[in-house]
């Protein structure tokens, strides 16, 4: 087999950039540092697409499937006799697939940046702590077994912690950070417990004996019963949740909107394209084991995912801060692709799903970082973030608009552009397992094209607001990489995915089912020409829809009140009802009880020191007391 | 002259030192000399341990001498040391170090504060060479007396008071100790023969089990309370916001992990089948030291208060691996003491040098740091991170040896505790996230922080000391996992 060694330096090199521009970079010339960390991305890029060509142009082939290539492993730390953490690099369809969707996506943002964050204070900083998202990201796809996975997990969560607090003199920023992390960090406990029991069940972290159909994860009978699921089903649920928490699914979701106080190159970034799938990747590098193993899990997948999906889509109808309208934008379409993981078999046409979901995961992540490339091309324009402060703005964003319609149709799933296509495979997946979910992912789609057609006319049509200067177009550095992820989202659709990107590596061959295709195209359709009708022109249409449903607006607004709820649990119960009385008891009654013995022992001594007073009479009369009293003790009493 | 005395002649030699000369200015550059070339013998004996190993010496104990103290109790002067030790001893020569160069501009400089820090140092590096349980009680209790005079006189706050809680206390638990060290030696030789106070003489024989039944829980508890086990760990917090920077530093850092140490090496290892009885309650009340602890910071409004309860939620789960009593657990323990060795130190660090530019503690008090004294702040960030448990700093690889060491055991109890001991991830990342959005990031609080100077050089010197050993374990962490992992072994095998 073709020898991939060279792939660690797709680590290696993003590590050394972090590291370099980290210590020395308030020494470089902000532009230096800039252009050394995308030159390390420019290397990454090339390793990456030239392992991409060589894996699925034979290279990862063998008997006509593709294989799981260990192209680099080491011991990192023996923990017990037979479990031991490994970092190394793997190789499949999905981790090269990621390889090439990250190091595109990093690779744009970090030019975009050149021109997005110029003149920002603490330039080598953004760039530095980009290439160790970078590399943590790498390193979590290319992990070679769960543990490695989980510890660049925990990476890629403070590095997402670092960006989303870069303006850390904002308290909204600094506030976003901390409960991204946070909420990350408590869906990753369960990732932990899950492995915890895994690896205990299973004996081996290793993927690739995980995912082997004959391996322990799979044959074995499941373990214990424990609340009418075995321990495995347990452990893949746990898993799932840390997925879930990366991924901003119902309810771990709070922390995604929020996160939009990072600079909009980082949203693209990290909270659109590339983190934010690292539930999808868990669970499609995980799938035989959820399959075979765990199918109760794989069915709380779908409708987590579905559920998720809806849910976001209503709240993204509401809002009118464009990067929150996108981040829940995001929300909706990770929800699909979770779901579509949820209902997928295993081998062959069976495997649809699995298909799908990657499929749509690629082609997500360019015309999400499209858009939100897209959105910091306006916000830089106009210096706001609220689409009620924009308005024919296509004037004097040409690129901007072109490349942003363009992102918006393929959302839309309009044929031919890729969006049409992997939601296409998604929703013929659902068809065939289950009739509800189906259902619910077809008024998904409806409300996608009408939320982002409608932040796409307000922005960009309508009439001009009072802007402080003429807006104008981006610069090079900017439009660019709109350019290429604009023919990206249009002609990803066209890779071949059934025959590269499969559940057991094997192609197959499938075709566009028109019959569910068709209606979910008039679907699309419907929105796009509801959202005209509503916000082409200003009217005063949405104003009196909104009041006519009132209550259910309010709740949308509102985002269903789950961050009040959240906001509950952390204040009143955390801070409140535990952490204040521990803190109480710990002074009053651990700490009281050893105050109390010294006080005790204080005032014993305290009143018994008169006996030791040093006047001779006292001690005369005690001696003389004590001499009679003894003696008439022994006369009398004693015989 | 072998060369684990050397640890113990040179605190005493530097103390010499300062007696000479004529100022604390000068006292202050004795000790640092001092301490520097305790660095690098500390250094030298890991290096003679490995090289000794790697020839295929396979002893316990290496580097092993003995001298007759006192013939009639059979009392001997006896050092040597393992993996373990010699981590301890690699741990608290970088503390002491780092507390010199934190302590070079403190006010009220004196040379009887580097006097009493280099007879604690001595203490402290005594008791981690000791192979006799009489000398290991001297040095302990040598290593607790300065620590009165330290707080007593350099301290702040309700310094007395903190200083008398303290030392109180901390004397309790050696009273239970003292009984439980000579427990251990009228039953060191159950079939007649001489007793002894020789730890591997004793753990070659078996102490009668009614005798250990007494005696375990009596040196556990004693040793315990130095290791902030809960409830008695309630000096911790007053005595550290009380001490001064580089007492903190030690005390926290190293002074400890005295506790954690004595109880594997003397309690577990010596009475192994009292310990396997027994480990359910503590196992309960470190679960509970951990997770309190934690809760415990959450609501602190005093930097040293926070650190003082993630103290406790950190040395509990020392305890907590200890009684774990398996290869995997233990060795997180081990790694667990040096991590939070090198990490608390740097918090109480930080936390003096902050104080010094701010004078105060109260974190409400002040805000946006990170803008005028990046240095410090970025250290505080990295410190809170390892603190958290983040991968590639100490803090992770610990954690993650002790959870999986603890869940190694199939039973419903074990597991419980486990999870229960997890979710102090969570809190952690709550009370440390707080702390550095309230203290380092938000808008510049005072308009007066612009003339603060970033750290100095013998600040940097002390950060740099401790980051390195933070960031060292934690991203190649075989080093150390493998020297403790041979050391421990010895240990488990008795408790199997």
């Amino acid at each position: 087999m073709a020898d991939f060694g060279y792939t660690v330096w797709i680590l290696i090199v993003p590590f050394v950039t972090f590291i370099v521009l980290g210590l020395f970079g308030m020494k470089l010339k902000a532009r230096i540092s800039g252009l050394t960390g995308t030159l390390g991305l420019a290397i990454v890029t090339v390793l990456s697409y030239a392992t991409a060509f060589r894996y699925f142009l034979g290279a990862g082939l063998a008997d006509g499937i593709y294989q799981k290539i260990i192209a680099f492993n080491s011991t990192w730390l023996t923990l017990t006799d037979r479990l031991h953490i490994d970092m190394g690099v793997l190789l499949d369809p999905i981790s090269v697939m990621m390889l090439v969707v990250i190091s595109t996506v990093s690779f744009m943002v970090h030019i975009y940046s050149l021109g997005y964050m110029k003149g920002e204070k603490g330039f080598e900083r953004y760039y530095s702590f980009l290439s160790l998202f970078t590399f943590s990201m790498m390193g979590l796809v290319v992990a070679t077994n769960i543990f490695q996975m989980y510890i660049f997990w925990e990476l890629v969560g403070i590095s997402s912690y670092l960006l989303i607090g870069f303006y850390y003199s904002r308290p909204s920023a600094v506030a976003a950070s901390k409960k991204a992390f946070i909420v990350t960090r408590f869906a990753d406990m369960g990732f932990l417990i899950g492995i915890l029991i895994l690896s205990f069940t299973t004996k081996t972290f290793d993927f690739v004996t995980l995912t082997d159909l004959n391996g322990p994860a799979i044959t074995s009978t499941g373990g214990a019963v424990f609340l009418g699921m075995s321990v495995m089903t347990w452990s893949m649920i746990l898993i799932f949740v840390g997925g879930a928490g990366k991924s901003a699914m119902f309810p771990l979701h709070i922390w995604l909107p929020d996160a939009m106080e990072g600079p909009t190159p980082v949203s693209a970034l990290i909270h659109a394209a590339t983190m934010v799938v690292a539930g999808v990747y868990l669970v499609a590098r995980m799938f035989p084991v959820y399959y075979f193993a765990a199918p109760e899990a794989l069915q709380i997948i779908a409708w987590v995912g579905a559920f998720s999906s809806l849910f976001a889509a209503v709240i993204a109808t509401t809002q009118t801060d464009i990067k929150r309208v996108l981040a829940y934008s995001t929300i909706s379409q990770i929800g699909y692709m979770i779901f579509s993981l949820g209902v997928s078999g295993y081998g062959g046409p069976e495997g649809l799903g699995f298909m799908a979901s990657n499929w749509h995961l690629f082609n997500h992540a360019m015309f999400k970082a499209l858009l939100f490339l897209g959105a910091g091309s306006v916000i830089h324009a106009v210096h706001s973030n609220y689409m009620t402060e924009m308005g024919g703005l296509r004037k004097h964003l040409p690129i901007t608009n072109i490349t942003f319609l363009i992102a918006c149709l393929t959302i839309a799933g309009l044929f031919p552009l890729s969006g049409f296509f992997s939601k296409d495979e998604i929703l013929t997946a659902a068809f065939h397992h289950d009739k509800v979910l189906f259902a619910i992912e077809y008024l998904v789609a409806g409300l996608t094209a009408f939320y982002m057609f409608r932040l796409y006319f307000s922005i960009f049509h309508g009439h001009d607001r009072q802007y402080d200067h003429t807006p104008h177009e981006s610069p090079a550095t900017m439009t660019v990489p709109l350019i290429i992820l604009a023919i990206g989202s249009v002609f990803s659709g066209l890779l071949p995915f059934n025959r590269l990107v499969t559940s057991d590596g094997a192609p197959f061959e499938s075709h566009i089912e028109w019959s569910v295709a068709g209606p979910s195209l008039i679907i699309a359709l419907t929105g796009i020409a509801i959202a005209w009708v509503m916000y082409r022109k200003e009217n005063t249409l949405p104003d009196r829809l909104a009041s006519t449903f009132k209550h259910s607006y309010k709740w949308a607004y509102n985002k269903f009140y789950i961050d009040e709820l959240y906001l509950f649990i952390t204040k009143k119960i955390i801070f409140r009802r535990i952490s204040q009385p521990v803190a109480w008891f710990d002074r009053h009654i651990v700490d009281g009880t050893m105050n109390g013995i010294a006080w005790v022992t204080q005032t014993v001594s305290n009143r018994i020191k008169g006996l030791q007073s040093g006047q001779l009479q006292q001690y005369g009369f005690v001696f003389v007391t004590g001499a009679v009293a003894l003696v008439l003790f022994f006369i009398y009493l004693i015989k | 002259m072998n060369i684990l005395s050397c640890l113990v002649i040179i605190p005493l030699l530097t103390i010499t030192g300062i007696l000479l000369v004529k100022d604390a200015r000068q006292a202050r550059v004795v000790s640092a000399i001092g301490m520097g070339i305790q660095l690098i013998t500390a250094f030298i004996i890991v290096f003679m341990y490995l090289s000794e190993r790697k020839a295929g010496n396979t002893d316990q104990m290496l580097l092993m001498s003995s001298y007759e103290w006192f013939r009639s109790l059979n009392i001997y002067y006896t050092v040597g040391v393992d993996g373990i030790s010699v981590a301890m001893i690699a741990l608290t020569s970088i503390v002491v170090s780092a507390g010199v160069f934190a302590s070079w501009e403190m006010e009220d400089l004196k040379k009887e504060f580097f006097i009493s820090l280099m007879l604690l140092a001595t203490g402290v590096f005594g008791f981690f060479i000791s192979l006799d349980l009489f000398t290991m009680f001297l040095f302990y209790e040598l290593a607790v007396i300065p620590m009165y005079i330290l707080i007593g006189i350099w301290g702040s706050g309700p310094k007395e008071y903190a200083a008398m809680k303290l030392t109180l206390m901390l004397m309790g638990g050696s009273a239970l100790l003292m009984i439980g060290l000579f427990g251990i030696y009228f039953n060191s030789a159950p079939d007649g023969g001489e007793l002894t106070f020789n730890i591997i003489e004793i753990s070659k024989i078996t102490i009668p089990i009614q005798a250990q039944r007494w005696f375990f829980p009596l040196t556990f508890v004693g040793f315990g309370v130095l290791g902030a086990l809960f409830p008695l760990h309630t000096w911790s917090p007053d005595g550290h916001s009380s001490a001064p920077t580089a007492v903190s530093m030690l005390h926290a850092g190293v002074l400890m992990k005295l506790g954690g140490y004595g109880c594997f090496r003397v309690a577990m290892f010596l009475m192994p089948e009292a310990a396997n009885e027994m480990a359910w309650i503590f196992i309960i009340l470190t679960t509970i030291s951990v997770v309190y602890g934690a809760f415990g910071a959450i609501v602190q409004k005093d930097l040293k208060y926070i650190n003082a309860y993630s103290s406790v939620s950190h040395c509990g789960l020392v305890l907590f691996a200890i009684l774990m009593m398996n290869r995997t657990a233990m060795t997180g323990a081990v790694i667990q003491m040096v991590s939070h060795g090198l990490m608390t130190a740097l918090f109480f660090a930080l936390i003096g040098m902050i104080y010094g530019r701010t004078h105060t503690r109260i974190i409400s008090e002040m805000g946006g740091l990170m803008k005028v004294i990046p240095f410090l702040g970025v250290a505080y960030v990295i410190a809170g991170l390892a603190s958290l448990g983040l991968p590639g700093l100490s803090g992770f690889v610990a954690e993650m040896n002790i959870f999986f060491g603890s869940f190694e055991h199939p039973d419903t109890f074990h597991r419980v505790a486990t999870i229960i001991a997890i979710t102090s991830i969570v809190i952690t990342a709550v009370y440390i996230l707080r702390v550095i959005a309230i203290l380092l990031l938000g808008p510049v609080r005072d308009p007066h922080y612009s003339e603060f100077n970033d750290a100095r050089w013998y600040e940097k010197l002390s950060i740099l000391a401790l980051l390195t050993g933070i960031v060292y374990i934690g991203m190649i962490p075989s080093g150390l996992s493998g020297i403790i992992r041979d050391s421990i072994m010895p240990i488990v095998e008795k408790l199997m």
